[in-house]
């Protein structure tokens, strides 16, 4: 994709709608798309496309202006009720450290537990030929859409003291997850893994499978081939996949609160320590909220290229 | 062994070298190839698009499954699927160079080349010196530390060549070698590549499309068409006496197929080619476009062989300009400019041709 046909003229269709339409098939995974040349090449010609004129329709500019309000507002609300005075003596009780780290060091082992599990799981899909591709990749995408709350029910249906496989885990190896630290991990990982496993595989789907083959002709197994070729190729996917997957787990309220309930220092994130502190302290509410808004705001910022610009 | 023909069924292996018949069915197409060569022989794969040749060398490489047949190497097994005997391609001695060389492009040239030697559990240090070794070979020290990006089109081919060459394979293949350069680096390239295999000890097998590259570099050509050998030899003989119309249009002959009685050949249509060669038989003959002389009118010639023939088509061709010519031998004729200006030559417009009989070559069937 050149710099001469990125302009607007006839043949800049071929490039980039080439481009979109490769993807279109693969589902979810076109949002991700491969990061790199592609995107760029996207995102270079996006500015010129929607150009604000002076001949917009008022039926479209009105919605639009107080869609974007709707989205902006909050946030600004946010900032200008924030306890700005008061902000330092807020952030520096141990409570609000205590969420934090807790939301931190669970948000990095879901995120952990994710890639681990879920690029080998991503390779499955992306490169695999088995029967019950496609229906496994749907299981995959389904706690996407899954409610969270449903998800920690679910959850605790299987890994509960009583679930089907918690029953199992507390008999044989005194394993309890319902209402741990580990659990909190558990719960964030099951709603932020599939953010990572459709990331990678997309990366994976378009990364060339030949120079796997090239390197098993050099003597390197499948596995070295992956781990020495394949994943320093796609580890760019894999970084935006990883931190999106910490970001969602880093939000994560519903199956938390659901499969590990509610206590401060053990199971209280950051997101519960919010809803909680509305009722009883705005104002560390707010703080915290002012929190988790930064740690947002520097996520997007890190993702801007390759996620942003994709879709 | 360079001239070595068919190899039949029967015969004894090579205790050395290549020795493989290749059968891979897939669906609508059948590769049934039998292939052998020698250490220290480079055999080059030619043929048209979608003749089969990537096809045979992935074969050859381990990662197209044999459906058929046998793949021995310095008379060691490595596919016998009758057997279910087959060596994975990562414990073959087996290098490849790919069409578009697909060097890693996160690792530096020297990392690349050092890839195989690690991963044959060469020691780091070790296998970095042995990479600088090679990459000093093709003369690209000074490319050491750089992507494959930041590579030249030549370059990344002598880089991709060093890196199949560090695992010390038995059998180095080759996919179109050539193919991605432009053509000013080919003949660099061509000639360095030409100097590299010449130095290679054991078997090389290259595919290409293109004769010349085929000529060049190659000991032995292997003419496939349809998933199966056309012609095998030496390339000055495959130029002299092409089997089939590929080969002859590859080579710029008009060939012909009939049946000679003497020195007349009579073509399958009927028409007759005079030739020196003393033949009985089924027969090939072969000439030259530029051997056809075209006249106005019923020239008064010696030439043995006269045909009335009518313009269908022509382009230029090099410095030439190539007359297609239709009626009862079509053939195809160089002339100059000035000639064709001369003849006032035009599609659909009548002329006679004229051929010695000296200028055909006439070979057994």
């Amino acid at each position: 994709m050149t710099e001469r046909n990125a302009g607007p003229e006839p043949k800049a269709g071929a490039g980039p709608e080439a481009t979109t339409g490769r993807k279109a098939g693969a589902g979810p995974d076109a949002v991700t798309g491969p990061p790199g040349v592609l995107d760029s090449g996207t995102r270079r010609r996006r500015p010129g496309v929607p150009r604000l004129r002076a001949g917009v329709p008022l039926p479209l500019l009105l919605p639009a202006l107080v869609g974007l309000a709707f989205l902006v507002l909050p946030l600004v609300a946010l900032l200008v009720r924030a306890p700005w005075r008061s902000l330092p003596d807020q952030l520096t009780g141990v409570a609000v450290w205590q969420a934090l780290r807790l939301s931190l060091i669970t948000a990095t082992a879901a995120t952990a537990v994710a890639l681990v599990l879920g690029v080998p799981l991503a390779w499955l899909l992306a490169r695999a030929r088995f029967p019950g591709r496609r229906l496994l990749r749907a299981l995959v995408t389904l706690p996407l859409v899954l409610p969270p709350v449903v998800g920690g029910v679910a959850l605790l249906l299987a890994l509960g003291r009583n679930g089907i496989v918690g029953r199992w885990l507390d008999s044989a190896f005194g394993i309890t997850l319902p209402f741990t630290t580990a659990g909190v991990v558990v719960a964030e990982a099951f709603v932020a893994m599939p953010f990572l496993v459709i990331s990678v595989e997309g990366t994976l789907r378009a990364a060339d499978p030949r120079y796997e083959e090239a390197a098993t002709t050099l003597g390197a197994s499948r596995f070295t081939a992956f781990r020495r070729v394949t994943l320093p190729m796609v580890a760019p996917g894999v970084a935006a996949g990883a931190v999106l997957a910490w970001a969602r787990a880093l939000g994560e309220f519903g199956a938390t609160i659901t499969f590990a309930g509610n206590f401060p220092g053990r199971t209280q994130t950051m997101p519960l320590s919010v809803y909680l502190a509305l009722q009883s302290d705005p104002a560390a509410a707010i703080a915290l909220s002012l929190v988790l808004l930064a740690v947002s705001i520097a996520v997007l910022a890190g993702l801007r290229d390759r996620w942003m610009a994709a879709s | 062994m360079i001239t070595d023909t068919f190899a039949t069924e029967g015969a004894a292996p090579h205790a050395d070298g290549l020795d493989a018949r290749l059968v891979v069915d897939r669906g609508g197409f059948r590769l049934d190839l039998r292939l052998t060569a020698a250490p220290g022989e480079v055999v080059a794969l030619l043929g048209p698009n979608g003749a089969g040749k990537t096809t045979a060398l992935r074969a050859l490489a381990g990662l197209t499954p044999l459906t058929e047949g046998a793949l021995r190497l310095d008379g060691r097994t490595l596919e016998r699927p009758e057997h279910r005997l087959r060596v994975p391609p990562e414990d073959r001695p087996v290098g490849v160079v790919f069409q578009d060389y697909l060097l890693f492009p996160h690792l530096t040239a020297l990392d690349n080349v050092a890839f195989g030697p690690r991963c044959q559990g060469v020691p780091k240090a070790e296998a970095r010196a042995q990479a600088a070794g090679w990459l000093d070979r093709m003369g690209l020290t000074d490319r050491a530390g750089a992507k494959p990006r930041a590579l030249s089109g030549g370059q990344a081919q002598r880089v991709a060549l060093a890196r199949a060459l560090a695992t010390r394979p038995r059998l180095l293949l080759l996919d179109e070698p050539l193919a991605a350069l432009d053509a000013r680096t080919r003949l660099d390239v061509r000639a360095g590549l030409r100097r590299h295999l010449a130095d290679f000890e054991a078997v090389a097998v290259l595919v290409t499309h293109d004769p010349l590259d085929a000529m060049v570099l190659a000991d032995r050509l292997v003419v496939v068409e349809d998933g199966r050998i056309v012609q095998e030899g030496a390339p000055a003989d495959i130029s002299r006496r092409p089997r089939t119309d590929y080969i002859a249009s590859l080579v710029g002959l008009n060939l012909y197929q009939g049946h000679a009685d003497g020195h007349t050949v009579t073509l399958d249509g009927g028409a007759t080619i005079t030739t020196t060669e003393d033949l009985t038989g089924p027969v090939f003959v072969a000439f030259p476009p530029a051997a056809v002389t075209l006249h106005r009118d019923r020239p008064d010639s010696s030439a043995r062989n006269l045909w009335r023939l009518e313009v269908a088509g022509m382009e230029s061709h090099g410095d030439q300009i190539r007359v297609d010519l239709t009626g009862e031998l079509p053939l195809l004729a160089d002339l100059t400019t000035a000639a064709v200006a001369e003849l006032s030559l035009h599609p659909g417009r009548p002329v006679w041709a004229t051929l010695k009989a000296t200028q055909t070559h006439a070979y057994p069937a």
